[in-house]
């Protein structure tokens, strides 16, 4: 079926727009809840679908530290935005879930194993969400203690990638070596052809209510798959094989994203580099400007760190414990016996970026940050992982006070 | 609970809106279970039938605003054996404590036809500022879900789950869209504790600080952050000077944005 015998890694095919719908309604036959970037409340947001139209069709984003907004694209992409401000984590390693219940009656104690959870088709993850989910797999289930519910939601879930075609500026995959196309952990890989031979490469801010084309005719996805269970999900669908012009399209779009990506990080000897800084004044700064709000870790789509909680309530013959989403920014977090470890902002930023970008190499063979840039967008105070790591780069082994001089 | 005997709970008002023995009655489905689990031996809000004390848990609302309130709580103290304050008046000195920064006597002056009738005090301060006080729950008006949380802890003889970090991070769990980073609107829930479960920025609002500061606020850097959604100077004295005017770090920032001034 495919055209080019040098770049044939996968079964690839072409569909187009009624057939990315069709997808949608066969997965949702098959019993998958079908979640997908939709506009909410001035971002891209993730939530359940049935209907393309519910796609965020024309939008765009522009991210940068500290800040987002929505802005409009000519082209009438699905797809022509970058990652979404909430993480797939929402569905695969939720905020709140039940660990376990108990109930206590005159014959003992009951032990409830929580509800199966649902079976998501996640659609429009990008190259740098597999790579946080191949974390997640590390962390959450190669373990000696797998987390039971996150491997029954993994186990169930159907991966469907959008290769990027527009990156924002707080996106860095290049540097980390996620992105940004979906090369690994993808069940089904696709790639938005706008148009003759044109990807969703060129946004556009144009004024609401201005014209843009309407998709017709051309507008098409690039199916590249990567499973069983990816082929399965598309046996039914009415597709076609791809032209070579529909190849040089696909090539275009990758290699246009990727040399849009102009956020950096410099990972060489980046573990050492942070480690024997740990006394840099570049830590006194960052904690003035740190909220300890958690925000960077909670929407970083690797972070893992949860509390469990008693929440049986007042009734004493039921118990209940929940797993929450907790945060290294938590006073806390770092409780021993006699108090926390990290009082200072500064300690806990510390620990924060340490564990994303050195320690998480020692504890789980890779890097904790997939360059999805979340972290820096979401930030209130608009503080940059990069630009933090690049100062302690610029003067490695400063100590004494610190200069308000940006390095 | 051992005992056979159902630990006595008690519900004291001080200087406040009954806001949060509200929160209390609103319970509805818990109540049951509450009234189950302890004796409801004094809650005028809810009814006239008195048991004497002394009390295993007393909640106590509001702030001591009076001379008569500097000597009842005293009192409440005395007969209680765990006294736990509730609500942004009992912990903080509430919206009230705004007369901590100006002149009763002329205000009462202004105010009131007889002024002479009034007995008040200069200050309104929270409860820990005259007794000693076994756990603060924040918020204006507390979470309900906090209080049984809180009540519960109690009964079972442990400390109370009541996270002091940030409004964010319930924020974040919701999935809401942050409405400073994508709205540019000023918000106050970096620095204001969580409990309420991010209820204004559920709706696009910025948070209003109603649960006080987190364990950690770090007030200049969120004042920076307010500025640049255009907060002027005057708006960011106000932002602070809420229902938990009198709580330190919030008095601190408010004061700090009033030194430093700015445009208008
Ligand atoms: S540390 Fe920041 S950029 Fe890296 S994966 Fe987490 S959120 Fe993304
Ligand atoms: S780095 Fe930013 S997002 Fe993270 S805790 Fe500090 S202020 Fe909040
Ligand atoms: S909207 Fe407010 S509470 Fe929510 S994350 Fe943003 S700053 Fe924090």
């Amino acid at each position: 079926m495919p055209s080019r015998e040098s770049d044939i890694a996968t079964p690839r095919l072409v569909i187009d727009v009624a057939g990315l719908q069709s997808l949608i309604d066969s997965l949702r036959g098959d019993g998958y809840r079908v979640v997908g970037p939709t506009v909410r409340d001035g971002a891209i947001v993730l939530a359940e679908m049935s209907d393309v139209a519910e796609l965020p069709r024309g939008w765009a984003d522009d991210q940068r530290p500290g800040g987002y907004r929505l802005t409009r694209r000519e082209d009438g992409a699905f797809f022509g935005h970058s990652v979404s401000a909430a993480t797939w984590k929402h569905h695969l390693f939720p905020p709140e879930v039940v660990s376990w219940q108990a109930r206590v009656d005159t014959e003992g104690i009951h032990v409830e194993a929580p509800a199966a959870p649902a079976r998501y088709a996640l659609l429009g993850l990008r190259a740098c969400d597999l790579a946080a989910i191949a974390v997640q797999d590390r962390v959450l289930m190669q373990t000696a203690h797998p987390d039971r519910d996150y491997a029954a939601r993994r186990e169930r879930a159907l991966l469907i990638a959008v290769n990027c075609a527009a990156p924002s500026g707080s996106c860095f995959c290049t540097s980390m070596g996620t992105g940004p196309r979906a090369t690994a952990g993808h069940d089904l890989a696709l790639t938005e052809l706008v148009g003759d031979g044109e990807g969703p490469a060129r946004s556009a801010q144009v004024p609401a209510g201005a014209e843009r084309n309407d998709a017709g005719a051309g507008h098409r996805f690039l199916v590249e798959v990567g499973s069983e269970r990816g082929a399965a999900a598309i046996s039914a669908l009415r597709a076609s094989p791809p032209s070579a012009s529909d190849l040089d399209a696909a090539a275009a779009v990758w290699s246009s994203a990727a040399a849009r990506v102009d956020r950096s990080l410099d990972t060489a000897g980046l573990p050492g580099l942070l480690m024997r800084n740990l006394e840099h004044p570049r830590w006194d700064l960052v904690a003035e400007r740190c909220l300890s709000c958690a925000n960077c870790t909670l929407v970083c789509p690797t972070c893992f760190c949860v509390d469990l909680r008693e929440a049986g309530g007042l009734d004493p013959r039921h118990a209940e414990q929940h797993r929450v989403w907790a945060s290294c920014f938590s006073v806390d977090h770092s409780q021993l016996h006699g108090g926390s470890m990290r009082w200072s902002a500064r300690a806990r930023y510390r620990q924060w970026m340490t564990h994303k970008l050195a320690t998480w190499h020692e504890q789980f063979g890779t890097s904790g940050c997939v360059g999805c840039g979340r972290c820096i967008t979401w930030c209130p105070a608009g503080i940059d992982i990069t630009e933090e790591a690049a100062a302690i780069r610029a003067t490695d082994g400063l100590t004494g006070p610190p200069t308000r001089a940006r390095g | 609970m051992q005992s056979t005997r159902r630990p006595k709970l008690a519900v004291w008002k001080f200087g406040s809106c009954d806001g949060c023995q509200l929160s209390l009655l609103n319970c509805e489905d818990e109540l049951l279970t509450l009234a189950g689990a302890v004796e409801i031996a004094y809650f005028l809000e809810a009814s006239t039938a008195v048991t004497e004390g002394p009390y295993d848990l007393s909640l106590v609302e509001g702030s001591v605003t009076t001379p008569h309130d500097a000597e009842r709580i005293q009192e409440v103290r005395a007969t209680s054996r765990h006294l736990v304050a509730i609500g942004a008046c009992a912990t903080a000195g509430g919206i009230q404590a705004l007369r901590n920064l100006a002149d009763v006597g002329e205000m009462t002056r202004t105010v009131y036809a007889h002024p002479d009738y009034i007995s008040t005090l200069e200050s309104s301060t929270p409860i820990a500022a005259h007794v000693p006080v076994d756990f603060e729950l924040r918020g204006c008006p507390v979470s309900r879900h906090q209080l049984l949380e809180v009540v519960s802890a109690f009964l079972a003889g442990r400390k109370p789950l009541v996270p002091a970090y940030s409004v964010c991070q319930e924020c974040k769990r919701r999935g809401n869209v942050c409405v400073t980073v994508a709205h540019g609107t000023p918000c106050l829930g970096p620095v204001t504790q969580a409990g309420c479960g991010a209820i204004c920025p559920s709706f696009h609002r910025g948070c209003y600080g109603c649960f006080g500061p987190t364990e950690t606020p770090n007030t200049a850097a969120l004042s920076d952050v307010l500025r640049s959604c255009g907060m002027s100077g005057p708006e960011l004295v106000r932002i602070f000077r809420t229902y938990n005017t009198g709580a330190p770090a919030f008095a601190a920032a408010s004061a700090a944005a009033e030194k430093r001034g700015g445009p208008r």
